[in-house]
């Protein structure tokens, strides 16, 4: 692989909290090695921010190797960048040509308020979380892992929907700001396993209803979400969730 | 001073003995004790998890936006367990006998034992909880092996297990958060340690998003806050892992056990540049399939592709035919160094070996072409097949692999190099995961006690979720129990106003020195030392010379260091330079126990004590102890020694031949 070195600009969303108005600042970089991740290259910048006296740019990040879901920008119109399936962290600089006008924003949703900068507060996943997406089951009763046999299938078809990191991509690419590609992964994570059964309707009913509560939009299913997502969340989990919710409606007591 | 508290009695029986006999609180009560747990990862989640389910008042704190974040999640390989489910010989005893072997005989038995016994307990608890594991056709449970073993006990969700493990500990947390069990304060980062009358009564966080302090009691204090492999700058850990609880707890009292104990890993991808911000691992699991090789001339710049099989030197195969590429980390790490050091080395650095999965391609894809009955197949067609079974193997491992380098694993060999993952030292603990504090308990990679001076693969998710689903519940049950007449104490209590004071004056001073040289900068230089003095090899000279200048860093971070913004906001900067403050305490210490300890073993490998071939060289009489250090002041520590009594594994030199 041939490796090179760039100089950038960079517009970067300022914002000092969520009750301040942000704006657009332009930044340069140079001498960019394409080897570097997207972030390494916002810690130059931050550097060179911090050296000459000024605020460096706030942004979540943690295990840098894409999986813990914390990294959120949205670069160049697109949440996590120009690669397919791929975080923030995971972007690489050779992803961009020396001279290129790097655009990059924080997620926009207004479940999702500015925290700082590029950073914002995604709790309310954790809320739906909360309202459902668990088994309930306490520590120290389970049988047996073996006992319950789990065809192959079904079993992987849970993992691929568990594999979601919580990033809150599907949010930021959705036009609605709608967060069904979230949920419905947890749902179909849960409701794919036969130990998540006994809780099928109540827990989609209640997760639905918390999404709502939270300020996500509604699902017109254009399917960005799926496009964008970092694990390749596919939009069948909607339409499972959709399937979930309406047999837990018409079968309700 | 160290009263390790291991029940009396045969091995076999000394936990089931201890549930037995441990004291119990009624559930009136429970709702009365307050528990305070920080971190919340696999060993965090589970406790609060498990502690909000019986009924005790749980107060969690992460410094992520969310628990699900914590870095268990970038755990790949799997997790293992004494399951036997393979019919291969594996059993209780085999798993502990293996960890304690694995460890280089620096581990206590009966924490051991104990780990290995509740080992099948986790599994099933996290099948329950709808933690989809790899599963055969026959829909059981599937397995696969890890270094340092000969049975397959590891269980593995793809490359990305502790994702898994830890979304299902997460979601059993945010259960007991949605009943009121549990409440949950996520960015915010604990600073210190209230004690009242010797015993942890509470802590101070500072809330990240704004920069409050906030006073928290608690009847007992759980520090679940992982490791410090960040210490040297470059780690597989997450950018924000860190000491800091640990060592303010240190600080108030609580011994350090162990601190030179460094596991490096030996499969990451290779450091590429000066950029660099951290290292990322290839699984273990990748050395059940690839194979491990460099040329066998120096400084051979021919592509891998170009070099002959005969040409080849599959050094850990032949170094050690027992075991071949699945040796222990330590020592798979040391014989890439070896290589590397020699002039073997590969890639543009040459600080790489090479993983190779070529042979593997071959091997499933005749067994593919052999189930469906295909005859006189095409290499082409074999070599086709065989890829897609490495693919759902280890697809997402070869995915992030591309990502980071360009290239493509599936077709030219992963370069590889050792990195800092892991560390086996921590707080000293008894058998009850208390520190020497009364009512301060620390769990997971944040204790020293199970893995001795070198962990297993797949051990590291085992131990923390045993630690918060299964041991935890009774020990802190245990002392709980005599605190029920204890009320909550108010947070105006002179204990809590004089440690906020403590943190509030050292974030001020750090803010005032207004310095000319970034945190991270620091930060780097504290890591070359300690990668070059105290990592991989380490020597007398090295280390006496790391902490001199150990020492002069410190001094000039307090003059020099530049902190933008301010205390009353979201400053990622401050955040990180509480952090790496202690890691350049910390980096002393580690450099201290290793000149203390005149020995190798595990991973800590000192260049004057090895045996005629290259491998660690115990030394038995002299050091079979834990060293738990006491801090007495600036730079300045005492030794307390925790002789490790083997009584039922003899120790002998490890032998992977």
């Amino acid at each position: 692989m041939e490796h090179y070195h760039m100089n950038l600009n960079l517009k970067v969303w300022r914002q000092k909290n969520c009750k301040t108005k942000g704006e657009f600042k332009l930044y340069r970089v140079e001498n960019i090695s394409s080897e570097m991740s997207f972030l390494e290259m916002f810690d130059v910048l931050n550097e060179q921010l911090i050296r000459d006296g000024d605020d460096p740019i706030t942004f979540d990040h943690d295990c840098r190797e894409g999986i813990c879901g914390a990294c959120s920008m949205y670069i160049n119109g697109k949440p996590h960048g120009p690669w397919q399936a791929n975080t923030t962290c995971q972007l690489h600089m050779r992803a961009f040509k020396d001279g290129d006008t790097v655009v990059v924003e924080p997620w926009r949703a207004d479940a999702f308020p500015v925290i700082k900068d590029l950073m914002v507060d995604r709790s309310a996943f954790d809320r739906i979380i909360q309202a459902g997406g668990y088994i309930s089951v306490n520590t120290g009763n389970a049988v047996d892992g073996n006992a319950l046999p789990i065809p192959k299938d079904d079993a992987d078809a849970s993992f691929a929907a568990a594999m979601c990191i919580g990033c809150g991509a599907c949010v930021a690419a959705c036009k609605n700001s709608s967060a069904m590609l979230f949920l419905s992964a947890k749902v179909s994570h849960l409701a794919l396993l036969p130990q998540g059964n006994p809780e099928r309707k109540s827990r989609v009913m209640n997760m639905v209803a918390q999404m709502d509560k939270e300020g996500f939009g509604a699902c017109t299913n254009t399917g960005a979400c799926e496009a964008t997502c970092p694990k390749e969340i596919s939009l069948t989990n909607i339409a499972r969730l959709n399937k979930e919710y309406l047999f837990a409606g018409l079968t309700a007591e | 001073m160290l009263e390790a508290k291991i029940p009396s009695g045969p091995l076999d029986d000394k936990w089931t003995d201890y549930k037995g006999h441990c004291k119990l609180v009624n559930p009136s009560n429970k709702r009365k004790l307050e528990v305070i747990i920080v971190g919340t990862g696999l060993a965090g989640a589970s406790a609060a998890a498990a502690l909000g389910e019986l009924g005790y008042k749980v107060k969690a704190f992460c410094f992520q936006d969310s628990p699900r974040r914590a870095h268990s999640i970038a755990a790949q390989g799997g997790i293992n367990a004494a399951k036997n489910y393979q019919n291969d010989g594996d059993s209780v005893f085999r798993l502990f006998y293996d960890t304690i072997k694995g460890g280089d005989y620096r581990a206590r038995e009966a924490n051991v034992h104990r780990l290995s016994e509740v080992s099948a307990n986790i599994i099933d608890q996290c099948v329950a909880q709808g933690v989809p594991f790899a599963r055969e056709y026959g829909g059981l449970l599937s397995n696969r092996s890890f270094g340092g073993t000969q049975v397959q006990r590891t269980f593995y969700a793809a490359g990305q297990t502790g994702q898994q493990l830890l979304i299902g500990a997460y979601q059993a947390l945010e259960r007991q958060v949605a009943l009121g069990n549990v409440t949950m304060y996520s960015r915010h980062e604990m600073l210190e340690v209230v004690t009242i009358e010797g015993k942890a009564r509470g802590i101070i966080a500072r809330d990240l998003v704004n920069g409050t302090l906030e006073r928290h009691f608690g009847h007992a204090v759980l520090l679940c806050s992982g490791g410090y492999g960040n210490v040297f700058y470059l780690s597989t850990n997450a950018m924000g892992s860190n000491v800091t609880a640990a060592w303010k707890a240190h600080k108030k009292g609580a011994t350090f056990a162990n601190p030179c104990f460094t596991q490096i890993h030996p499969t990451c991808i290779p450091v590429s540049g000066d950029h660099q911000s951290k290292l990322t691992l290839m699984s273990e699991s990748l050395r059940n399939d690839g194979r491990i090789w460099v040329p066998k001339k120096q400084g051979d710049n021919r592509k891998a592709s170009e070099i002959a099989e005969d040409e080849r030197d599959y050094y850990l195969e032949r170094r050690y035919p027992a075991f071949g590429n699945l040796v222990p980390r330590d020592v798979a790490s040391r014989a890439a160094k070896e290589r590397c050091d020699e002039g073997y080395g590969v890639g543009s650095s040459k600080q790489a070996v090479y993983l190779d999965f070529s042979a593997a391609i071959i091997r499933y894809g005749k067994i593919e072409a052999g189930k469906e009955g295909l005859a006189n197949v095409s290499e082409a067609e074999i070599i086709r097949m065989g890829k897609e079974v490495v693919k759902e193997k280890y697809g997402n491992l070869f995915d992030m692999y591309e990502k980071i380098t360009g290239e493509n694993p599936y077709e030219i060999p992963m370069r590889i190099y050792p990195a800092v993952h892991y560390t086996m030292g921590g707080l000293w603990v008894d058998y009850e995961l208390q520190t020497n504090v009364p009512g301060l308990y620390a769990l997971g990679e944040a204790n020293f006690s199970d893995h001795g001076a070198n962990r297993l693969g797949a051990s590291a998710l085992m131990q923390g979720l045993a630690d918060g689903y299964f041991v935890i519940p009774y020990t802190v049950g245990n002392y709980l129990a005599d605190e029920i007449y204890s009320k909550a104490i108010e947070t105006s209590h002179p204990a809590f106003a004089e440690a906020e004071k403590e943190v509030s004056d050292r974030i001020n001073h750090l803010m005032n020195v207004k310095g000319s040289q970034t945190v991270e900068s620091f930060h780097k230089r504290l890591g070359k030392i300690m990668w070059e003095k105290c990592g991989m090899a380490r020597n007398a000279k090295g280390l006496e010379e790391a902490i001199v200048e150990i020492q002069a860093l410190k001094k000039e971070f307090w003059n020099d260091v530049k902190i933008p913004g301010s205390i009353e906001e979201m400053n990622p900067e401050l955040d990180k330079a509480n952090r790496v403050a202690d890691f350049i305490e910390l980096g002393e210490l580690m450099c201290k126990d290793a000149l203390n300890r005149n020995e190798s073993c595990g991973g800590h490998f000192r260049e004057e004590y090895q045996t005629p071939d290259g491998e660690a060289l115990r030394d038995d009489n002299g050091y079979m102890y834990v060293a738990a250090w006491e801090y007495a002041g600036d730079s300045n520590w005492n030794l307390h020694k925790e002789p490790l009594v083997y009584d039922v594994i003899k120790p002998t030199q490890r032998n992977y031949k």
